[in-house]
């Protein structure tokens, strides 16, 4: 039996003069889901949001709130509401009259209004004495809460986010991140993200769609994504990553291109091949890559030269320089530290579990 | 370091200060010591005597000078009206042809106020341009066009047109795009927009605006001569009879005061209202 999805998007194009942002957007959200729209800057996501909350319609396409179709609704008949990316909070009016504005639209008394504002301070865990303030005396991650409040006061039946967080400094909006993810859960509702950084989507939400050049390039759980991305884009947009030329041999083997990389026996039985002469991608993450010792094979071998240690923190990152001038990285957490020098040529290997193959478009 | 600039910017000053001391300041002081002269002295050594602003009281002076307010505030509230979506489109959507009317708008000025205003006395009088068509074309005659109050409006409203057009537009653009955005999501139409964002947010533009037109208006004189004929006597034409043919320069100095006390009043009231640094687009 299939759900009806919260928010559906068919076809979606928009096109500005000879430009085209959007190329096409089929998308489900989920009710209560918290799905995170990441792509570079100039993918699209921006002029996405302003669609899915009505400053923009579509030039094609169709945007379905459950069983209504909202595409040529205007924003302010819309039972959804975004926190906008600089927040657009009203500087002439208090904390209590920010959050309170939407109920002040819809005619509620004063004294209803009064008590919602004061209970979603509350939710969002600012001083009832805030209340009264100027939006001018409150701090960054103050305004981003208020923000919150006051969409939140809205009721909508999505919350769309347009980057938010990204003028924040680092540590206020780690914080900031779980406490949206915090109340995502508390809330129950839909919560629709946009943002430029993966980081913010892989901690908060609960599928990510990947935007690039104005398409959906891949729609999924971060782990999934992560793991197994559809393209060389979306693996090196994921972070580090290490790929090789590959090109399908007759037996079903596979044999480097460019790059000597050894392949196993035991990669064409596990099933990771491409067919004969079709040329691919092999991808392996930093972390899978092993230093091998001088007896020791594994399912993909190549030999390099140690060029650099990096400290990063929990972990260290090596650089090596592979035969035919490419680049690896390796990562391991400090135990499992590299005991030897700079400059030493290396063996590394890695395991075909922790191998992706991406076939060429 | 900041009392240093602080001297230092009081230092600079000084310069501007003198000037502005000797050339507006000074001559006020002489209107204000001619207002409390005994009658038809054209000098200040003689004992203060209020005579002159007994004379504006008993004398009627008062309607001149309601006319001059009444006159004032109605132009200043057309202006607003007519203002509000021109400075609109030039703040927020004309974009490079904003510049284009700022153009239009200065490049009348390079004309003579008087000569504007004969313009339009040649367009409206009885036999003029529009009253020549009329009748041409119709045989219509247009009766009772110019010589009136309405037509006087008309008149201030064209004058000062910048000055309420240039302050409004700078003020909308105060207004940050994505707050008026923020507003319509959360479900407010356009004209709820206008209330609770727009007015709000551009209200020093408005204000400073209004403040140039309503003294400026307020203290008119060619409008309603020109295409007032005597029709309406406004307080500015009091103060120069008073000075010319009445020769009574303490009545017309004690005119001159009554306006700019009740004028200033309205400035300094405006003015405290309104943060300029904003305006000016100094951070507070």
């Amino acid at each position: 039996m299939s759900v009806q999805p919260a928010l559906r998007l068919q076809g979606v194009i928009k096109r500005f003069g000879d430009f085209t942002a959007l190329r096409g957007i089929d998308l489900d959200i989920a009710e209560g889901e918290f799905l995170t729209i990441v792509g570079p800057s100039g993918s699209g996501k921006t002029t996405l949001i302003r669609l899915l909350v009505g400053m923009d319609t579509p030039s094609e396409g169709e945007i379905w709130l459950r069983d209504r179709r909202i595409d040529p609704v205007p924003a302010n008949q819309r039972p959804t509401c975004m926190v906008f990316q600089s927040l657009a909070l009203f500087p002439h009016r208090t904390v209590g009259q920010n959050i309170e504005f939407p109920l002040k639209i819809r005619g509620v008394a004063p004294d209803e209004r009064a008590r919602r504002a004061r209970e979603l301070l509350e939710l969002l865990r600012l001083p009832e004495s805030y209340y009264a303030k100027r939006i001018t005396q409150c701090s960054g991650g103050e305004r981003q809460r208020i923000a919150l409040a006051r969409a939140l006061a809205f009721d909508p039946e999505i919350l769309f986010f347009d980057e938010p967080l990204s003028a924040l400094d680092y540590r206020l909006r780690k914080t900031l991140e779980k406490e949206l993810k915090d109340l995502h859960r508390r809330t129950g509702k839909t919560f629709v993200y946009i943002t430029h950084s993966l980081e913010e989507a892989m901690v908060m939400s609960d599928r990510i769609a990947i935007m690039r050049d104005g398409r959906l390039e891949q729609v999924g759980d971060a782990e999934g994504i992560y793991v197994r991305p559809v393209s060389r884009f979306v693996a090196e947009f994921m972070g580090e990553v290490n790929m090789f030329p590959m090109r399908g041999l007759a037996d079903g083997g596979l044999r480097s291109e460019g790059v000597a990389v050894e392949v196993g026996e035991g990669v064409a039985a596990s099933g990771l091949t491409l067919p004969p002469e079709e040329s691919g991608t092999v991808i392996v993450r930093p972390e899978f890559v092993r230093f091998l010792d001088a007896a020791e094979g594994n399912d993909f071998v190549v030999q390099g030269r140690l060029l650099e240690e990096y400290a990063l923190g929990s972990r260290l990152q090596y650089a090596v320089e592979v035969a035919g001038g490419a680049r690896l990285t390796v990562e391991k957490l400090r135990e499992n530290r590299y005991r030897g020098e700079v400059g030493d040529t290396v063996r590394l290997g890695w395991d075909v579990e922790h191998t992706h193959l991406i076939p060429e478009a | 370091m900041d009392s240093l600039n602080r001297r230092m910017g009081a230092l600079s000053a000084i310069p501007m200060g003198v000037v502005l001391l000797l050339a507006f300041i000074f001559p006020l002081g002489v209107v204000a010591g001619f207002s409390i002269m005994p009658p038809n002295v054209f000098d200040l050594g003689h004992l203060p005597d209020f005579s002159a602003y007994g004379q504006v009281i008993e004398q009627g002076y008062w309607t001149s000078l309601a006319w001059s307010l009444g006159l004032a505030a109605a132009s200043t509230l057309l202006l607003f009206i007519i203002c509000w979506p021109l400075a609109f489109g030039m703040a927020k959507v004309f974009n490079r042809f904003t510049l284009v009317m700022v153009l239009a708008v200065v490049i009348t000025l390079f004309v003579s106020e008087n000569i504007r205003l004969f313009g339009w006395v040649l367009t409206l009088m009885k036999g003029g341009l529009i009253d020549g068509y009329l009748k041409a074309w119709f045989g219509l005659e247009l009766s009772g066009a110019l010589y009136n109050a309405p037509v006087i409006v008309l008149g201030l409203v064209y004058v000062y047109l910048p000055f309420m057009l240039f302050p409004l537009a700078q003020g909308i653009a105060m207004v940050p795009d994505d707050a008026r955005q923020a507003a319509m999501d959360l479900g407010a139409s356009r004209w709820r927009v206008f209330i609770e964002i727009d007015l709000p947010l551009a209200s020093p533009g408005i204000l400073v605006g209004s403040l140039i037109s309503f003294v400026l208006a307020a203290g008119a004189l060619a409008e309603s001569k020109l295409l007032g004929g005597q029709e309406v006597i406004v307080i500015a034409d009091d103060i120069e009879s008073a000075f010319s043919y009445g020769q009574n320069w303490p009545l017309g100095s004690a005119l001159a005061m009554v306006l700019i006390l009740i004028v200033g009043a309205l400035a300094i009231f405006g003015l405290s209202r309104i943060d300029l640094d904003r305006i000016m687009g100094r951070a507070g």
